[in-house]
């Protein structure tokens, strides 16, 4: 990569090199940008082909960022309105410091009034605000309640957990050879053998740290690919097996395929002899499930499940990506736990080709930065925060809210009531995370004052906020991206400010700013944005403008780690849990409420746990999958993006699309006993008879903004049928990938 | 007919349609208007179980080659742009032999 983070191109023209995160929003993965600039606006967008990882490609979502920068609905100054006028479109302009102030007094009120606990604020999903929205909580509000209102936050973070107490250490991540500037040339690196695609979809998702195209680099490389997933995904069209199981049951399915390998002894056992603990006990349990058993629950033909097992065991070495799936299944931290089983005792942990942690030094600064806002608290108040009590499991390994707890506390009121809420780059009201979300709107409304910071108007901020706060896309501020929000340092890289819009700031901007009047005595040490990402985010020693310079960061790469005292914060050899070792009798878990070894559960509503409500609800229902052209409720306002995927998709397998008299293109009703909502019939066979995928997090920005139509309120997001704290033992995890409904045609709509 | 051939290696072709607003933007296209576009053959299951279904970027009357863009030795937008990079342009003689070198589905035009 060359030197200079910015050039003089043809025509007067400036390129500035830039790395993606968001708005507009995905998720920590870096793409490279070259961002042409005149005049100070921004003319054109590219890929960056000296970028290591993406090599001048680039989404349909980068690719439109033009669009999304100057499209004429974008907010570019901050507004408030009138507590009555919730829900109508009676905006009045305001600058920077009438709304710092008015937030500030507010924030000043309520905290006198009813403690600073009555504040809460919340994040999204994906975007880079989900690093620093608990901050503004904890460091700049000083409230101990933060919250990612996914019922579960059954995205990302059951994975972390998971991962925390079985292995100690961050997700691990597909060697895609990323940490090397000659990538998959270097010598000794190779590909995996096998890779196991567990209800993930990555080149759709680019998940949390692996750019998703890497797995079609590594098929052209020979990996092949095993898909675990209800649906024939593009990918499973062209993997070496696709299992296509019943949803929710993929425990079952995970500990029959780790009962394959301890059974016809392709596990490691120097490695299980030096570095799991329980492996006795967790063969036991995972006897249980005989490939037989697990084909009567899961679908899967037991000799399917032993091929795959096989394959994966003996592949030397085989990569696992395991995905949102799991964490949309109450089940899913046993699974996980039998998935992470599978990697380890196959000797596929920390190799070339298998799957890369981070060590403990990366991984440990972030919790620290946090730790210093509940420092500034008294323990009191941070005993405070909604859901530590009552879901340890999380709540002790994350600074966050338990947010089924929270829609409960802001409906009863107990055992306090919510005064303020500071919405951080989140669509509540229609997005991708709140069950019910119907009920959130409703609780939230009770609120005395709220504040949304977003690019766009939505439901969110039309029905609920008093301040609005606008946001600039990546194209126009300073940042810092590092995969997997920190917990697998892949690679890293500076988001290089190339223009400005309007009168948007940043979300690192604004913490700044809301930090300096609210609480001076701890954000008086940073002069600015760039000073406070020097101090607290970037790698230690290096300027901004020095990492800016350095374009893409490849960190050295050690493998097995563990064996070095890489992963342990006292430098002893094995790993960060509490015995030190790799956790299949797992301490952590039954710290917490859970069983320490993997058990298969049944979903908690599916035709065999709920065989009478099956009746009225005779198919199973999965939600979720991702699109090219949209990041959860994002992009929908977009012209290019949206004309390739203008509506929200039921898939229905053809036999059932005949049996319900359904044609493809339909509009049908989705019902189930929390509701329902209205998408269109995609009749194919990539999902199996009797399973409908939903898609997730629709609106229609183009639609009557007022209440009460709020652009198509409730109308197709899935989500409004999903049932609320409905969730794991542990706190993590929910069912929106495991539900049943009926499906009717909408003869409204047809 | 231009001397130059467009191949798409469409084995592994994930349809994700980088390659028409790469196109738009870089040849300031109006809406409505493509150099490149991604079509589907829906999927369907062989006896055997396996799957076809695939997609084929076709382009179309607009697209020059990114002339331009190769008289200042860069590659056509949509080349760089591709996410799963199976978008190869050259002499028509040349991508005739690339595609005897590549495994699976490819298929070259001359426009």
């Amino acid at each position: 990569m060359r030197k200079e983070w910015q050039r003089q191109g043809e025509d007067g023209e400036t390129v500035v090199r830039t790395c993606a995160w968001s708005p507009p929003g995905c998720h920590p993965v870096g793409c490279g940008l070259l961002l042409h600039v005149k005049d100070g606006k921004l003319v054109k967008v590219e890929g960056d082909p000296e970028h290591p990882i993406t090599r001048g490609a680039l989404c349909p979502r980068c690719l439109a960022l033009k669009d999304y920068v100057y499209h004429p609905d974008r907010i570019t100054h901050p507004m408030k309105r009138d507590p009555k006028d919730r829900g109508k479109d009676a905006w009045e302009r305001i600058t920077w410091e009438e709304a710092y102030d008015l937030i500030c007094s507010k924030v000043n009120e309520v905290k006198e009034e009813y403690g600073p606990e009555a504040i809460m604020v919340f994040g999204g999903t994906g975007r880079i605000a989900s690093t620093y929205y608990p901050m503004i909580a904890l460091n700049v509000f000083g409230t101990p309640n933060a919250c990612y209102a996914q019922s579960g936050m059954a995205c990302y973070y059951p994975r972390v957990t998971e991962m925390a107490y079985v292995v100690g250490s961050g997700y691990p991540e597909i060697d895609y050879a990323s940490r090397y500037p000659d990538r998959y040339d270097h010598p000794g690196w190779e590909p995996p053998k096998y890779i196991l695609v567990w209800g993930k979809e990555p080149l759709k998702s680019n998940p949390d740290g692996l750019w998703g195209h890497s797995v079609v680099d590594l098929m052209k490389l020979g990996s092949k690919v095993i898909c675990v997933d209800p649906r024939v995904t593009w990918l499973g069209s062209r993997a070496d097996m696709v299992l296509q199981l019943r949803p929710g049951t993929d425990a079952a399915l995970a500990m029959a395929m780790v009962n394959v390998v301890i059974q016809e002894d392709l596990y490691d056992h120097d490695f299980v002899d030096r570095w799991v603990y329980g492996f006795d006990e967790f063969a036991a349990r995972v006897a249980e499930m005989t490939p037989e058993k697990a084909e009567e629950i899961t679908w899967v033909p037991a000799e399917s499940i032993r091929e795959a097992a096989r394959k994966f065991a003996t592949g030397k070495h085989s990569a696992l990506a395991w995905g949102l799936a799991l964490d949309q299944n109450v089940n899913g931290p046993q699974a996980a736990m039998a998935l992470i089983a599978l990697l380890c005792i196959t000797d596929n942990l920390d190799v070339p080709g298998g799957c890369v942690l981070s060590g403990v030094s990366t991984t440990d600064s972030q919790k620290n930065r946090y730790r210093e806002g509940i420092n500034l608290m008294t323990p009191e108040l941070w005993e405070k925060r909604i859901g530590a009590k009552e879901y340890p499991g999380i709540c002790d390994i994350d600074n966050h809210n338990q947010p089924d707890v929270v829609l409960d506390v802001l409906e009863s009121g107990k055992p306090y009531q919510i005064h303020m809420g500071y919405f951080n780059s989140t669509n509540i009201v229609d997005g991708a995370i709140a069950a019910q979300p119907q009920r959130w709107t409703a609780a939230l409304k009770k609120l005395d004052f709220m504040v949304c910071s977003d690019t766009f108007m939505n439901p969110t901020a039309m029905a609920l906020a008093d301040v609005f706060l606008p946001l600039s896309t990546f194209a126009e501020y300073n940042g810092f991206v590092l995969p997997h929000y920190g917990l697998n340092d892949l690679f890293y890289a500076t988001i290089n400010k190339a223009i400005s819009v309007g009168e948007c700031k940043s979300d690192i901007e604004i913490l700044v700013d809301l930090g300096k009047r609210l609480q001076p005595e701890y954000w008086s040490q940073f002069a600015d944005d760039v000073d406070f990402l020097e101090k607290l985010k970037l790698p230690d020693g290096f300027t901004f403008a020095e990492l800016r310079e350095q374009g893409v960061i490849q960190p050295e790469v050690t493998y097995r780690k563990y064996e070095k005292g890489m992963m342990r914060a006292d430098g002893q050899p094995g790993f960060n849990t509490r015995t030190g070792r790799i956790e299949l009798y797992c301490l952590g878990y039954a710290a917490h409420g859970d069983d320490p070894l993997p058990y298969y559960m049944e979903p908690p509503y599916s035709p065999v746990s709920t065989p009478e409500l099956a009746e009225e609800y005779p198919l199973v229902l999965t939600s979720g999958a991702r699109t090219f052209v949209s990041f959860h409720s994002e992009h929908r306002q977009i012209a290019s993006l949206r004309a390739m995927h203008p509506d929200p998709l039921l898939d229905v397998h053809p036999e059932t699309a005949d049996e319900l008299g359904i044609r493809n293109g339909d509009w049908v009703w989705i019902e189930t006993p929390w509701g329902k909502c209205t998408q269109k019939a995609h009749v194919t066979k990539t999902t199996l008879p009797g399973v409908v995928h939903a898609e997730h997090a629709w609106w229609f920005p183009e639609q009557e903004a007022e209440e009460p139509h709020l652009y198509g309120h409730g109308m197709s997001n899935i989500n409004t049928v999903m049932p609320h704290h409905v969730i794991g033992k542990l706190g993590i995890c929910n069912t929106f990938k495991s539900q049943i409904c009926k499906v009717y045609r909408n003869d409204e709509k047809n | 007919m231009s001397e130059n051939a467009l191949l798409v290696h469409y084995a592994y072709c994930s349809g994700c349609r980088s390659c028409e607003l790469a196109c738009r933007n870089e040849h300031d296209l109006e809406p409505g208007c493509w150099g490149i576009r991604v079509r589907e053959e829906e999927p369907w299951q062989l006896p055997d179980g396996t799957w076809n279904w695939d997609y084929l970027p076709v382009p179309t009357k607009l697209c020059d080659f990114c002339a331009s863009r190769a008289a200042a030795g860069l590659e056509p937008m949509c080349v760089q742009s591709c996410q799963a990079k199976v978008i190869e342009v050259g002499p028509v003689e040349e991508m005739m032999g690339r595609l005897g070198q590549l495994d699976g589905k490819a298929v070259v035009y001359r426009l």
